[in-house]
């Protein structure tokens, strides 16, 4: 133990002192203050990829653990509110439907707009939590609300796959438009993620956003034409109809797949517009919240 | 020629006060402002005086949990740090770890930056071993390469190998630990940041992780070690900085570091209490107080090496626990461990008995004309023994033994030797030649 004790260096250098800083080509990073304004750092965020595939993995794999149904929820819950929709909107009310059955106008509705209900639920809620990860460890925050709406694509696929099962069954031909489809779907994703940049980071200090957030998606439920066509909103508000993203997201899922409803016009454009405010805002405001997260979480 | 590894310029942090508030409600911020039109022109003025006072580093509302601290460290060094707790250990640590970020000043950091400021980050129950050791390394800044390469070595170290595609809920907790562990040591940055990890597992576990550190530190790698556990400091460490109420009160040679340290939380009057609400604190049994008796039967720091002491413990066990043990370590102000003992040695055959809740008070006699003059500390830790640890207190109390006539010192020889127990000694002639 003596010997052990003995075989240091001098102390030179530990307290401040006269040093010669040194060219090194090693990796130096420097902590301070941030200021207002703080850089995204994309670079960043490429080099911490790993980990995102991690975090979303993760969320993959335990999403339904221990429970009796597992992944056959992802087909259940929007097959339920279909079944739901179809005999109260559709039966009851007699909402019309472009012409189409109500079951699959509905639930072709009902896929991009669970998954965007599902993405922005799971982000705006995953740094709280994530607090214990994010007290403890450093990585770029914005991975994980990246990685909760990363991990929604999955339920999507199979209740994608189930949407087009419905298609064969109702014999219903997709049209070419379906190559869009894509885009759509990035759309929804990039929306939620907007939105729960801004949610998520206020979540860390004010839990409100837990309860307010499902109240947030009903009514957004509501504003967004899934129990409805938006041919029922008059022609000369559909461009402010627009405002809400995802009336262009469903509706071009109901263009693009059944042939119905409207093309993407000039709503869609609102729609980009909006989106870009929104997530360009959300990521700065994301980003200059982020140095609170650790002291406040 | 010195590279640094680490240079720290006038770094500083302030948390509100009352930061363990865990959150609030958008409701409170609110009412403040619905109320703030209301309070008057005076009560502005007031406010911006305040504010002022807390910008002037009063404490108007602010606590300044790390304040002016400069440092440097050389690439290769192990560096302990230690103080009190609240002393702004675990914010240095978070600050260069970029959990946090400061309030003034900047460091920088050359290299690779590994931090351990808790064992089993982002572990989660429902995946097995094998996924928990992937997803925990990638948190800690591993690539899945890496964790392929050492994948093998973890779990061996771990000693979970027939488990290891079992979720872990269904692992013991000691097992968790090790595996979380494992998975820690086997982080290869160039800077590694531990704070106060291996003061989990029971003693046989923290054993091999101080091996494991001391692997580290021998590799040349940078270490920061934040920990209570002077022994291990004192081990594992070149050099010390002591942080008091948020600055640095002395860095140099951990010797001289911990023997400050310990200077300074001696208890003159030989007693320490324990607070009811100290972090991760035992559920079953927790130490209340610690005491070294003299012979009078009062408690008193200055211990006479020529009369000995008691070691008193006061413990409250709270749930009925079955093999429980409490015991000491003494250290001597080198580090070395002079002695442990526990309140099974003189009744080996209580081991299976439950203990039931209550308060007790328990002591262990230290001779007389045993211990060398000079300071000592005391561990305290209560465990059900290779099971779980149910309660333990680094650096519980330190005193002082003082030389009151040693035969030592009445010869006048300076001897070898932890301890200088009065052996008693027996010279008998063989034969004798007659005097003239």
């Amino acid at each position: 133990m003596l010997s052990e004790v003995g075989r240091q260096s001098p102390t030179k250098g530990l307290v401040r002192g006269a040093h010669v800083r040194t060219a090194d080509s090693a990796r130096t990073v420097v902590i301070r203050p941030r200021s207002w304004w703080v850089p995204v750092r994309l670079g960043e965020l490429w080099e911490y990829r790993e980990l995102l595939y991690f975090l979303t993995w993760r969320d993959i794999k335990v999403r339904y653990k221990q429970t009796l149904l597992g992944v056959g929820w992802a087909v259940l819950q929007p097959l339920l509110a279909m079944v739901v929709f179809s005999i109260f909107f559709g039966r009851l009310a007699g909402v019309p439907s472009d012409g189409l059955p109500y079951p699959i106008f509905a639930y072709c509705a009902l896929v991009p707009w669970q998954l965007f209900a599902r993405a922005l639920t799971d982000a705006s809620m995953s740094l709280v939590e994530h607090q214990r990860v994010i007290t403890k460890v450093y990585f770029p925050r914005l991975l994980v609300p990246i990685s909760a709406v990363l991990s929604s694509l999955v339920d999507f696929g199979i209740a994608f796959a189930v949407l087009i099962g419905m298609m064969f069954f109702y014999k219903i031909e997709p049209t070419v438009n379906i190559v869009t489809l894509p885009f759509f779907v990035l759309f929804a994703v990039i929306t939620a993620l907007g939105i729960a940049f801004w949610l998520s980071a206020f979540a860390v200090e004010y839990r409100d956003v837990r309860y307010a957030l499902g109240f947030l998606t009903q009514i957004w439920l509501f504003a967004t034409p899934v129990a409805y066509p938006s041919s029922l909103v008059p022609e000369r508000w559909r461009p402010l109809y627009g405002l809400n993203p995802m009336a262009s997201v469903v509706e071009a899922f109901r263009w693009a797949l059944l042939g119905k409803g409207q093309p993407p016009g000039l709503m869609l454009w609102v729609s980009v517009a909006a989106v870009v405010v929104l997530f360009v805002g959300g990521l700065l405001y994301f980003r200059r919240m982020e140095s609170t997260f650790a002291d406040v979480a | 020629m010195s590279d640094l590894a680490i240079r720290v310029e006038n770094l500083g942090k302030r948390y509100r006060i009352g930061t363990p508030q865990r959150y609030k409600a958008l409701r409170d911020t609110l009412t403040d402002a619905m109320y703030a039109p209301f309070r008057g022109v005076r009560n502005l003025a007031l406010r911006a005086a305040r504010r002022q006072e807390a910008d002037a580093g009063a404490d108007g509302g602010f606590i300044w949990a790390l304040k002016d601290v400069s440092l440097d460290v050389t690439q290769g060094e192990a560096i302990g740090i230690i103080g009190r707790n609240g002393a702004g250990k675990t914010t240095l640590l978070k600050i260069l770890s970029r959990v946090t970020e400061p309030t003034q000043g900047w460091a920088e950091v050359r290299g690779r930056i590994g931090s351990l400021l808790e064992v089993g980050t982002g572990f989660h129950p429902e995946l097995t071993g094998r996924e928990n050791v992937y997803l925990n390394g990638a948190i800690l800044g591993m690539t899945r390469g890496e964790i392929n390469r050492k994948f093998d070595e973890i779990v061996a170290f771990a000693e979970v190998e027939k488990f290891i595609d079992t979720p872990v809920k269904r692992y013991s907790t000691g097992m968790q630990m090790r595996l979380a562990f494992a998975v820690a040591a086997h982080l290869e940055p160039d800077i590694l940041l531990v704070d106060e990890v291996l003061a989990v597992g029971d003693a046989a576990f923290q054993k091999k992780c101080i091996g494991k550190m001391d692997e580290v530190t021998r590799q040349g790698r940078t270490v920061l070690f934040v920990s209570h556990n002077m022994g291990a400091v004192l081990s594992l460490c070149v050099k010390g900085v002591l942080l008091d109420a948020g600055q640095v009160k002395q860095a140099g040679p951990v010797q001289d570091v911990v023997a400050r340290y310990l200077e300074e939380s001696m208890a003159p009057e030989g007693e320490v209490c324990f607070a009811e609400d100290r972090p991760d604190v035992g559920e079953e049994l927790r130490f209340a107080a610690i005491r070294i008796i003299g012979p009078d039967g009062k408690p008193n720091g200055s211990v006479d090496l020529l009369k000995g002491c008691h070691v008193q413990l006061e413990y409250h066990v709270l749930r009925p626990v079955q093999s429980a043990q409490v015991a000491f370590e003494l250290y001597n102000s080198v580090g070395v461990c002079v002695l442990s003992s526990t309140d099974l040695d003189s009744e080996p055959e209580r081991m299976r008995e439950v203990r039931v809740p209550g308060r007790y008070t328990t002591s262990c006699s230290l001779p007389p004309d045993y211990l060398r003059a000079g300071r000592y500390w005391i561990d305290i830790a209560s465990s059900v023994p290779g099971v779980r640890m149910l309660d333990q207190i680094r650096n519980a109390i330190a005193f002082q033994v003082l030389d009151t006539g040693s035969t030592e010192s009445k010869l006048g020889q300076g001897r070898r030797g932890v301890v200088a127990p009065a052996l008693r000694w027996e010279t008998s002639p063989i034969t004798k030649v007659p005097q003239q």
